[in-house]
């Protein structure tokens, strides 16, 4: 079975949620949905306070290539604009949108009917995204439509899907491949037409083989699209190391995956090409699993973007007592929400709600040297030499040891016995080390 | 607000590993060679080792406690490793005053001025058994003849290794051939029945340690197996080219300390390179320094001084020879 060859990290999987079924979360009173829920320029607000929207109507255009449009997930009056703290931790502009009724914009086709003829061209399906605000649902929320333009000079030989979700906790995708598979691969072939590619692989972490045996048996209906298990290994659903795993190209320091020609969409994203592309659904919901060891109703919701991370908690049956940290993602990459306000966004993957008891680092310990991070790391760097080099503030070493190239999966720290924080240095070094690489630029 | 939630960069999962547990590990690893100088040389293996243990983490406590004025953290296990080991490397009929003088060079000198666990360039044991060996050569060579709990300790029966054997036996003009007839056999060495330093003896108890280690990935196999490989394809080389004047390969891994060097002193974390490929460098050079010293130097034995000089190459190997990088070598299909 395959995998990815250097390094990576066995955490506990804990997925208590790969038997709920998927439901639909109650819709809030209202809901704040900032403009910049992807990679890019934020999106550009057309509309004003007191305007009706309906569910699915633009209210933020996509401004500049890298950029996507924002979509209305409610029916209702806009309050106001303002500012959320999102996960980020930073305040950002939103659209504060009190709910009512749901009244969908009526081009949108709600009918459970499930459309396998593709009629858009390549340029058209390109398109449809675009507007749809489709953006990459592993997380990175990288806009679908500029990974989906092949510039002149490459090409792109096989599409790669993303069905590993190597996060422990997380189910979303699983459940997801489960419930709408034929639209995942209906979605698959809408991206290689746009594409224009005749294979498509996609890879599955063997700890679904539900969602394996599912996919497989569908996908002998769907020409070109062949699914693979991989053993478990994180971070697997990392793009190169998926590459890497599946048709094993090594994507170069510092390239995208078109430099080995490919590209990688993630499951959630082909079932939102699906629903833009045959549905004329725009982005403005998606699956998100609510869990944690506490949590008396762990499940997966079909939540709109904006609602509140609070609703989401409400639904599993309320913040347990213990509750010590809430991250939004999964546990080794995710990001730790500051109070229960923040919004569900494209990027949401989940919700986790830690226990006190799981919520604190142990204080670190010097290092031994044993060299567990090194053997960690999915990339081949020197984690423990990186977090020296930040430490003292040896950035242009740190530079040429090709910090830039570290991906934060965070396994480096996972691992390390003596608890030290190397990704937290890591970080604070690769963002040195890349503002100074912009200061050069800038100067010559 | 009584809930304040904690925010903190992820990863927000940590693995089960700890300092305490690797140490732990290598603890437990050490049993099987413990008992079995137990049962070769009796009360003296029990006293030494209790000997360098006490003292190794008392000196450590004193220092943490008194000059570096930090939190102790003895209870890590790293000076209970130190103290094991250095106990492994002297003979069992030692006088305690001179394990005490060598668990404070250990532990003072080698360990705690370079600031502690982690950042002494050489290992510990090592030091503190190379400075004791040069300071009191007379005690540190004697060796009793295994006889078990009727070894007796500073009045035991001693007699040489079979290492020392044969370096002078081939010194005074002796073919191998003719020492191979006074040293034990390779089964009676791979059992332990032979003089040496208490922990040395017992391949097969070092074994069962090394077994351990990689099941519990405390330590790769890169360390090991290069140091005995490269020793074991130097040795053929020179037996074949001379056999009556070198001794076989299986002679030179089983006798001496190659096997408790191989698996316990050179892969000490602290003083060992980072990354396989260095690892591998640096095995094969304690293999090689190793034959050199007992073939051509004037010490029977050459794995304590073989391991320290490559620890002196660690940093240097650290900073010039980098893993190949993830996308570095573009290389595809």
């Amino acid at each position: 079975m395959k995998t990815f060859s250097t390094g990576g990290v066995h955490p506990p999987e804990n997925k208590l949620t790969a038997n709920c079924s998927i439901q639909y979360l109650p819709l809030p009173q209202s809901v704040a949905i900032p403009v910049s829920q992807h990679i890019g320029t934020p999106a550009n607000i057309v509309v004003n306070k007191g305007d009706s929207v309906k569910t699915g109507q633009v209210i933020a255009e996509s401004k500049g290539f890298v950029s996507a449009f924002i979509h209305s997930s409610v029916s209702g009056k806009v309050n106001k604009i303002d500012t959320v703290i999102d996960t980020s931790g930073y305040r950002q502009t939103a659209v504060f949108i009190d709910v009512e009724g749901d009244e969908w914009v009526d081009t949108i086709d709600r009918s459970e009917e499930i459309l396998t003829d593709i009629k858009l061209s390549s340029e058209d399906i390109i398109r449809k995204c675009l507007q749809s605000g489709i953006v990459g649902m592993g997380g990175a929320t990288f806009p679908s439509h500029v990974k989906l333009t092949v510039p002149a000079g490459k090409k792109c030989d096989v599409l790669i899907i993303n069905g590993v979700e190597c996060e422990p906790y997380l189910t979303s995708d699983h459940r997801l491949m489960l419930e709408r598979g034929e639209e995942v691969l209906i979605g698959t072939t809408i991206l290689m037409k746009a594409l224009n590619v005749s294979m498509a692989l996609m890879g599955i972490e063997n700890n679904k083989p539900d969602a394996i045996e599912h996919l497989t048996r569908l996908a002998t209906g769907f020409k070109g699209i062949t699914v693979y298990p991989l053993k478990v290994k994180y971070p697997q659903g990392a793009e190169k190391q998926l590459i890497k795993a599946l048709i094993n190209r090594e994507v170069p320091s510092g390239r995208l995956p078109l430099d080995v020609n490919t590209v990688v969409h993630n499951v959630g994203t082909a079932f939102a090409v699906y629903e833009a592309v045959q549905k004329n659904k725009p982005l403005f919901e998606r699956v998100v699993t609510i869990t944690g060891k506490s949590v008396a109703k762990p499940g997966n919701y079909v939540v709109r973007t904006g609602t509140p991370v609070s609703k989401l908690i409400d639904a599993a049956g309320g913040l347990p007592e213990d509750t010590g940290k809430i991250v939004s993602g999964g546990p080794m990459m995710g990001k730790a929400i500051t109070n229960t306000g923040v919004p569900v966004v494209k990027g949401t993957s989940g919700i986790i709600l830690f226990p006190k008891s799981e919520s604190e680092r142990k204080s670190p310990e010097p290092c031994i040297r044993c060299a567990k991070c090194v053997s960690a790391c999915a990339l081949n760097l020197e984690p423990y030499l990186l977090m020296t080099l930040s430490e003292k503030g040896l950035f242009e070493m740190a530079g040429k040891e090709r910090i830039t190239d570290c991906m934060e999966c965070g396994s480096c720290s996972y691992t390390c016995p003596a608890g030290r924080p190397l990704l937290d240095y890591i970080r604070l070094g690769k963002a040195t080390v890349i503002k100074m690489a912009r200061e050069r630029v800038i100067k010559n | 607000m009584s809930n304040l939630l904690n925010v903190s960069p992820s990863p927000h999962e940590h693995g089960q590993e700890t300092t305490r547990k690797l140490m732990t590990g290598v603890i437990i690893a050490l049993i099987p060679a413990f008992l079995a100088s137990v049962f070769y040389f009796g009360y003296g293996a029990i006293i030494v080792t209790a000997t360098s243990v006490i003292s190794c983490m008392l000196f450590e406590y004193l220092i943490q406690r008194f000059i570096f004025k930090k939190p102790v953290t003895i209870t890590d296990g790293s000076a209970v490793v130190t103290g094991i080991l250095l106990a492994f490397n002297l003979p069992s009929n030692i006088p305690v005053f001179i394990i005490i003088i060598g668990a404070f060079v250990s532990i003072a000198i080698a360990k705690m001025t370079f600031g502690g666990l982690g950042n002494n360039p050489f290992n510990p044991a090592l030091v503190g058994r190379v400075f004791m060996l040069i300071s009191f050569p007379v005690q540190m060579t004697s060796w009793p003849v295994p006889k078990g709990f009727a070894t007796g300790y500073t009045d035991a029966i001693t007699g040489a290794t079979p290492l020392a054997i044969v370096k002078e036996g081939l010194k005074n003009g002796d073919t191998i051939q003719q020492l191979m007839a006074q040293v034990p056999g390779p089964a009676q060495m791979f059992l332990g029945k032979m003089g040496g330093s208490m922990g040395e003896v017992a391949a097969v108890a070092l074994l069962i340690g090394l077994i351990y280690l990689l099941v519990k990935r405390i330590i790769t196999w890169h360390i090991p197996v290069s140091i005995i490989g490269s020793m074991a394809i130097f040795t053929t080389i020179l037996w074949l080219i001379n056999p009556d004047k070198n001794a076989d390969p299986m002679f030179h891994i089983l006798a001496g300390g190659v096997l408790l060097g191989a698996i316990f002193m050179a892969t000490d974390y602290v003083t060992s390179p980072m990354n396989p490929k260095t690892m591998m460098i640096y095995g094969c050079g304690i293999g090689i320094l190793t034959v050199v010293i007992r073939v051509w130097g004037a010490y029977p034995e050459g794995v304590s001084f073989a391991i320290l000089i490559m620890n002196a190459f660690v940093p240097l190997m650290n900073a010039f020879i980098k893993p190949k990088r993830f996308g570095e070598v573009v290389k595809n299909g």
